[in-house]
């Protein structure tokens, strides 16, 4: 396949950009493969890069019951960043980080990974201990985290009220320079290229309907194309992970939750780094397009609808108009809703599940797509040798039995 | 947004409730007795149904009292509003 350079954009051009390759192949599925990633989002399609890639194992193959992308990776605020507070945590999120930034290179697909700094507000005194206490976390394990002071926050970010006075007053942040955002779509497409380069079949429009278990072990899979054989099979598949796990026949301490989000009409430039605030439940980045991206809190209920409740938009817009005032005269243009897997400590589950040879990697919540990366590189490491590597060991299914919980839900800044 | 018929008050908006998540989990009658693994499933394992499923709400801004919905979790339809102790009505999405 070709590669992509200044020299084929230029060799496409004159051609007027009709003799582009397909990015991948749309093979049938093969009746057996060593390895078999359910889910055709970023951390499968991660996932399947990472094996072929590092652990030389390409007779693999992701399927997937919609399109590639189609599910929460097209469907989030595309916000990166480490800062988080627990050791486990920091190690995954770090780990992830440092892949985002070789991450164009290794694909050779542009995903427009943007390190523009991504600020988390404190708006009381709680915040603000609370902040303090993850910055000097974050630095005593290396990841890069500053303070910022009010004013500061005003010179990084002129369209904030900073009054006092104000509804949500700021006083002051937390910034990850090293943090920002990546196009979506393109990591989910830069994977699938790549890793149907190293020979992954990847089978869209392929919904697994049960397992084949004997004995307890995995032999594959049925699906609407036929029955797959594989020795072993992961589940990347977020929101419906609980799905899965009961026709595997097993539990999972997982909650499916509607999380939204919606753009702006396009402005000029006004913000260039991202800036959240996890009290008023708001993530707001500008979009090189000109838009605004705001993300919202998740609902509390329980949902597969792929909508989440006109209340919670409600409720982040009353919050923006009053952190920055501007925001009153802008139109909104979209919104939408994706089904996050929340579990109760907030933190992903990655590895071993009660049958054998049957992984899983879900619960990433509403801050899946930083962990993308990650999250694939850790889960392939798992399944390429049947056991969780050290990245993944802590977030294992089994830490709920054991009382292992790695809390971020209060821990990190909560709005992942 | 669910307009909720809270079998108090009536119909009022979402906004006025609060969910609380699946219904008719029953706490171990002796915990000492369990084992680990029996804890964590009552504790953290949810049934996370994609269909009907029964979950609890309570009217916080209403008469604070607490009730079941059985709510299909695709569509988000209500299809029925009962007591708390009453047994859950069988329903079909």
């Amino acid at each position: 396949m070709a590669k992509y350079s200044v020299f084929s954009l230029a060799r496409n051009a004159l051609s007027y950009h009709e003799n582009w390759q397909r990015a991948w192949r749309s093979p049938a599925p093969k009746p057996e493969y060593d390895i078999l990633v359910i889910g055709g989002g970023g951390h499968g399609l991660a996932t399947a890069h990472y094996l072929a890639k590092e652990h030389g194992i390409n007779n693999v193959a992701v399927i997937e019951k919609g399109w590639l992308g189609g599910g929460n990776t097209g469907r989030n605020t595309t916000i990166v960043r480490s800062n988080y507070l627990w050791d486990e945590s920091a190690a995954i999120y770090e780990h992830s980080l440092k892949l985002w930034e070789g991450l164009s290179q290794d694909l050779n697909f542009n995903v427009m990974f943007s390190q523009r700094g991504v600020m988390n507000l404190a708006h009381n005194l709680h915040d603000w201990r609370e902040l303090n206490r993850r910055v000097h976390a974050n630095r005593l394990h290396g990841i890069d985290s500053e303070i910022l002071t009010a004013a500061q926050v005003k010179a990084e970010a002129p369209i904030f009220n900073v009054s006092p006075n104000s509804r949500y007053p700021i006083m002051g942040a937390s910034i990850q320079r090293r943090g920002g955002t990546a196009r979506h779509d393109a990591v989910a497409w830069g994977y699938a290229r790549a890793a149907d380069q190293r020979g992954v079949d990847i089978i869209q429009n392929c919904e697994v309907t049960g397992f084949v278990i004997n004995n307890g072990k995995i032999e594959g899979v049925e699906t609407t194309r036929g029955r797959i054989n594989a020795k072993r099979v992961g589940v990347a598949v977020a929101g419906n992970s609980s799905v899965l796990a009961d026709m595997a026949g097993f539990r999972m301490p997982v909650e499916s939750n509607p999380l939204q989000a919606l753009v702006s009409d396009p402005i000029k430039p006004v913000l260039d780094c991202v800036v959240m605030s996890s009290a008023v439940h708001v993530y707001v980045s500008q979009s090189d397009k000109g838009e605004f991206v705001i993300g919202a809190g998740s609902d509390l209920h329980v949902s597969y609808s792929q909508r989440g409740s006109f209340d919670i938009i409600e409720g982040i817009m009353g919050a923006l108009c009053e952190l920055v005032p501007m925001v009153s005269r802008m139109k909104m243009m979209r919104q939408w809703g994706g089904i996050v897997d929340v579990t109760p400590d907030r933190s992903p589950i990655i590895g071993k599940t009660p049958v054998e040879g049957l992984f899983i990697n879900c619960g990433w919540g509403t801050g899946g797509f930083k962990g993308t990366p990650g999250s694939g590189h850790a889960f392939a490491a798992t399944l390429a040798a049947g056991e969780p590597n050290d990245k993944a060991g802590p977030f294992s299914l089994d830490r709920f039995r054991t009382g292992f919980l790695i809390d971020e839900a209060g821990a990190a800044a909560v709005a992942h | 947004m669910f307009l909720i018929d809270c079998p108090y008050c009536g119909t009022r908006q979402q906004t006025e409730f609060h969910c609380h998540g699946e219904a008719h989990i029953a706490r171990p009658k002796d915990p000492d007795a369990v084992s680990d693994a029996e804890w964590a499933d009552y504790m953290f394992n949810r049934s996370n149904t994609k269909g009907v499923f029964y979950e609890r709400w309570v009217h916080n801004h209403g008469c604070r009292r607490w009730f079941n919905v059985a709510r299909d979790t695709v569509s988000d339809r209500i299809l029925a509003v009962y007591r708390m102790g009453e047994q859950p009505p069988k329903v079909k999405s």
